[in-house]
C-alpha cells in the first residue's frame, strides 16, 4: 500500500492501522477473547488483520464459529483452510446441538439466523469468553452505523443502542462485569469496497462462491436463491441455472445471490463501485422482515 | 469511487437539535451519489407514511427506532463517502444537551468539525457549547454553516450578521482555521454544487471545501512517541529469540538505527528493526501500526513509551486538564476514578475543580467545585502511578485521557491535559 511523501498514510493502510490496534489492544486488556467466525469475507479480513497483529507470534485467541447446519460446504472448506494455516483453535457452537439440548427452540417458524444468537451467547457463557470480535462494518445497515467499536453486552448479551458508552479518540474502555462481554468491531470504518481493495492487495484466498460460477438457483421474493436440501422449493418455484456470485455470504436459505460475470477480484470491484443497492438489500432476505430488523436482532445479542 | 490510495478525510457535525445536521449529511451523501437506491427507497416510503411534504433526509443517518419516531439524533452515525479526491468517514452526531456525550465521542477523532446554525435563530448556547468542545478538542478545521438559508430568503445581511457573531465569539477560542458557507440543506443550495439563490456568495461549495481543505500538516512529525501495546513473544522455534513491541506511532517518525529512551524505566536503546507483519520498514509514523524491536534486551512492557534521549514526555503524577464531565453523578474534589492514558491505566483521585467553563461567555467560574453532567472544567487530579504525558495541544494522543467510573465500569470523562508536573 502507498505512503504518500508527505507522511500521510493511504485511506485503506490508515484503516489497516487502526484495525491492528483494536486487536492489540483487546488482547492485552480482555482475559479471553473469541474472533467470532461467519464465513464471510469480512471475517476473513478480520483473520488476515488478527495474524498482522500479531505476527510473527500466532494469534492469540480461538475462533468460534456459528454453524447452522445450513453453511455453504465452500465456507466451511475455506474456514478450515484458514484455521489450519494459522494453527488457531476452532470452537463450533453448532445451532443443531444447540436445539437438541433445548438452548434454543425451534418452532419451524423461526429461521436459523435467528436461532444463531441464542447458540452464539450459550457459547459465549459456556467457554467463559469476554470479548467476541465480530466482522460487521457500519457501512452495512443503520443500526450498525450507530454502533461503538467496543459494543457492551450486559448478562443477557443485550445490546442498549440508547444508552451506549462515551467512545474517545482511540481510547478504548474494556471494563466489564462478570457475566458481560464486549462485543468488538475492528472493521467498523471499512466499507465494501475497502474489504475488495483490501482482498485484492493482499491476496486474501476467500470462498469461490464470491466470484462468478454456474449455479442452480430459484427466485423467491425477487431474490435469486441457491437450490438446496435445506430450501425446499414453494408451489410455482422453479430451478434453473444461472451465472451468479454471492455478495454476502451467511445462512444458505436467507442468503441471495446477484446474476453476475465478474469472476476476478477486479471485476468485482468494477461491480460494486457502480452498484446502486447496497450488499445487505440485494441478498439478505433476514433485514427485509421490518425497518428495524436489524436493531431488534442486536438489542438481542445478534452478531 | 473510493481508491485504496487515496487519503481520509473524519469530519463530525455539531450544533443545536434541529439545526440540520442529520439532514445535510443525507444531501450531502445523495448528492455525491453515495445513497443506494434501497436505502433511498426506505426513508421516501417512511416519509410519505408519516405524511411529510417532502423527503426526510436525516432517515438517512438516524437509524435507531427512537431516533426515527422522535425525529431527533440520539447517538452518532458514522457514514462514509468518496469523491475522485478523497474518502470521506462523517461522524453526524446529535445536538441534544442531553447527548453532549455522544457528540463528544463523534468529534474526538475527527479532523474537521461542521457547525449548523439555523439561519433563523444564529447562534444559540447549544452551538457555542460545541464549537468550544471542538476547539478543546483541538479539531484543527472548522467549517461553520449557516443552515436554512431558504427560510431567510437567502438573505446575505442575515448571513453577515452571523458571520459576524461567530467570528467574534470564534476569536476567543483556539481555531487555527475557519471556513464559512451559507447553506441550505434541504434544497442543496451550496451544499455539492454553489447556489443560484445566493449570488452575493463568492466562496467554494461545501463538498469543494471538504474536498480541498490541506490536512497532511495536522500529525505531529516531530516529536517521537510510541506508547508500548502488546509484547510479541512467539514461542516458537523458529522466532525463539523474537521479541517485539507492538503498538502505534502517536508521534515523531522512527527510523531503524534511532536511538531511543524507554519510560519510565529510563534505559536506552537503539531501534534494530521496524516491523510490518513480514516486511522492515524504513520509518514509520503516525498513525501507523507497527512492532518495533531494540537491539538489547531492555525491559520493556504494556505501558510504557519509546521516545527519544533528548525529546521525551514528562512522568508525571500531577495532572492539570480540562476535562468534558459525562455522567449524571457530578465530579467532585477526592472523588477517585480509573484513568486510561495511552496504554497505561491507573486510578485518580480528583484533588480540585479549579472553575467551570460557562460555554456561553467562556467565563470562567471558580465559584463552583464540582461538575455535572455535560459541564466543561479545568481540573488536578493526582494518579497513583506516573503517567508519561504532552499537553493536548502538542499531541492528542499522548495528551489525552479518559475517566472511568470503577463501579459501573462506565466512561464519565474526557480529559486534555493542559500540563504535567
Ligand atoms: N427549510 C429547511 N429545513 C431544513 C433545512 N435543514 C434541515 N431542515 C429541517 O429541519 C428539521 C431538523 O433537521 P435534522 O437534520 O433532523 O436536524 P439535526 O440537526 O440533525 O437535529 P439533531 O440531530 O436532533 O440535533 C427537519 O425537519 C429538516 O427537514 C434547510 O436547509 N431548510
Ligand atoms: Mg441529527
Amino acid at each position: 500500500m502507498t505512503v504518500h511523501a508527505d507522511y500521510r498514510l493511504s485511506q485503506l493502510a490508515e484503516l489497516e492501522a487502526e484495525s491492528i490496534h483494536i486487536f492489540r489492544e483487546v488482547a492485552a486488556e480482555f482475559e479471553k477473547p473469541v474472533l467470532m467466525f461467519s464465513g464471510g469475507k469480512d471475517s476473513i479480513v478480520m483473520m488476515r488483520l488478527a495474524e498482522k497483529a500479531f505476527f510473527p507470534a500466532k494469534i492469540p485467541f480461538p475462533v468460534l464459529q456459528v454453524d447452522t447446519g445450513y453453511d455453504f460446504p465452500e465456507v466451511l472448506e475455506t474456514r478450515d483452510h484458514w484455521v489450519d494455516r494459522l494453527g488457531v483453535r476452532l470452537v463450533i457452537a453448532s445451532v443443531e446441538a444447540a436445539i437438541a439440548n433445548g438452548v434454543v427452540v425451534d418452532d419451524g417458524k423461526t429461521s436459523r439466523n435467528r436461532l444463531q444468537t441464542g447458540t452464539l451467547l450459550h457459547a459465549i457463557e459456556e467457554e467463559g469468553f469476554t470479548a467476541a470480535f465480530g466482522g460487521g462494518r457500519r457501512d452495512e445497515e443503520k443500526a450498525r452505523a450507530k454502533e461503538r467499536v467496543y459494543s457492551h453486552r450486559d448478562d443477557f448479551g443485550q445490546w442498549d443502542p440508547k444508552n451506549q458508552r462515551p467512545e474517545l479518540w482511540s481510547l478504548y474502555n474494556g471494563r466489564i462485569h462478570a457475566g458481560e462481554h464486549m462485543r468488538i468491531f475492528p472493521l467498523s470504518n471499512w466499507t465494501e469496497l475497502d474489504i475488495w481493495y483490501y482482498i485484492g492487495a493482499e491476496e486474501i484466498d476467500i470462498p469461490n462462491i464470491y466470484f462468478a460460477h454456474q449455479r442452480r438457483v430459484f427466485r423467491r421474493d425477487n431474490m435469486l436463491y441457491s437450490e438446496s436440501e435445506h430450501n425446499p422449493l414453494r408451489r410455482g418455484e422453479t430451478v434453473e441455472e444461472r451465472t451468479v456470485r454471492f455478495r454476502t455470504v451467511g445462512d444458505i436459505t436467507l442468503t441471495g445471490c446477484v446474476e453476475s460475470n465478474a469472476d476476478t477480484i477486479a471485476a468485482v470491484i468494477g461491480e460494486i463501485a457502480v452498484a446502486r443497492v447496497t450488499e445487505r438489500g440485494e441478498t439478505r432476505g433476514d433485514d427485509r422482515f421490518s425497518e428495524a430488523a436489524m436493531e431488534d436482532r442486536k438489542r438481542e445479542g445478534y452478531f | 469511487m473510493a481508491g485504496p490510495s487515496m487519503d481520509l478525510l473524519r469530519f463530525a457535525t455539531a450544533g443545536s437539535v434541529d439545526d440540520g445536521k442529520s439532514t445535510l449529511i443525507g444531501r450531502l451523501l445523495l448528492d455525491s451519489k453515495s445513497i443506494f437506491e434501497d436505502q433511498l427507497e426506505a426513508v421516501e416510503m417512511t416519509s410519505k407514511s408519516r405524511g411529510y411534504d417532502y423527503t426526510d433526509l436525516a432517515l438517512l443517518t438516524d437509524g435507531l427506532r427512537s431516533e426515527r419516531e422522535q425525529g431527533i439524533t440520539i447517538d452518532v452515525a458514522y457514514r462514509y463517502f468518496a469523491t475522485p479526491r478523497r474518502k470521506f468517514i462523517i461522524a453526524d452526531t446529535p445536538g441534544h444537551v442531553q447527548y453532549t456525550r455522544n457528540m463528544v465521542t463523534g468529534a474526538s477523532t475527527a479532523d474537521l468539525g461542521l457547525v449548523l446554525v439555523d439561519a433563523r435563530q444564529g447562534l444559540t448556547e447549544q452551538s457555542r457549547r460545541h464549537a468550544v468542545i471542538l476547539s478543546l478538542l483541538r479539531v484543527p478545521h472548522l467549517v461553520l454553516c449557516v443552515n436554512k438559508m431558504d427560510l431567510v430568503d437567502y438573505s446575505e445581511d442575515k448571513f453577515n450578521e452571523i458571520h459576524a457573531e461567530f467570528t467574534s465569539f470564534a476569536t476567543k477560542l483556539a481555531i487555527p482555521d475557519l471556513t464559512i458557507v451559507p447553506i441550505s440543506a434541504l434544497k442543496g443550495d451550496n451544499v455539492v454544487t454553489r447556489s443560484q439563490d445566493m449570488d452575493w456568495y463568492s466562496g467554494p461549495s461545501l463538498l469543494h471545501h471538504l474536498e480541498n481543505v490541506h490536512v497532511a500538516s495536522d500529525r505531529d512529525l516531530v516529536d517521537t512517541r510510541f506508547p508500548v501495546q502488546y509484547v510479541v513473544r512467539p514461542k516458537s522455534d523458529e522466532y525463539h529469540d523474537y521479541r517485539g513491541y507492538a503498538g502505534r506511532v502517536a508521534g515523531g517518525v522512527l527510523k531503524p538505527g534511532d536511538e531511543v529512551l524507554v519510560l519510565p524505566s529510563g534505559m536506552t536503546s537503539k531501534i534494530s528493526e521496524i516491523d510490518l507483519f513480514d516486511k522492515q520498514l524504513d520509518e514509520a509514523f503516525p498513525p501507523m501500526s507497527v512492532t518495533v524491536r531494540l537491539e538489547d534486551d531492555v525491559d520493556v512492557s504494556r505501558g510504557d513509551m519509546i521516545c527519544r534521549p533528548q525529546n521525551a514526555p514528562q512522568p508525571s503524577q500531577d495532572i492539570d486538564a480540562m476535562i468534558c464531565w459525562m455522567s449524571s453523578t457530578p465530579l467532585r474534589p477526592r472523588q477517585k476514578l480509573s484513568i486510561k492514558h495511552t496504554t497505561r491505566t491507573a486510578r485518580a483521585m480528583i484533588k480540585d475543580v479549579q472553575y467551570r467553563l460557562d460555554v456561553n461567555s467562556l467565563h470562567r467560574d471558580l465559584e463552583t467545585k464540582e461538575l455535572v453532567l455535560n459541564e466543561i472544567g479545568r481540573v488536578q487530579l493526582r494518579t497513583t502511578s506516573p503517567l508519561l504525558c504532552d499537553p493536548y495541544e502538542k499531541n492528542r494522543t499522548t495528551g489525552s485521557f479518559i475517566l472511568i467510573d470503577e463501579a459501573t465500569g462506565v466512561t464519565v470523562g474526557a480529559g486534555m491535559i493542559n500540563t504535567a508536573s
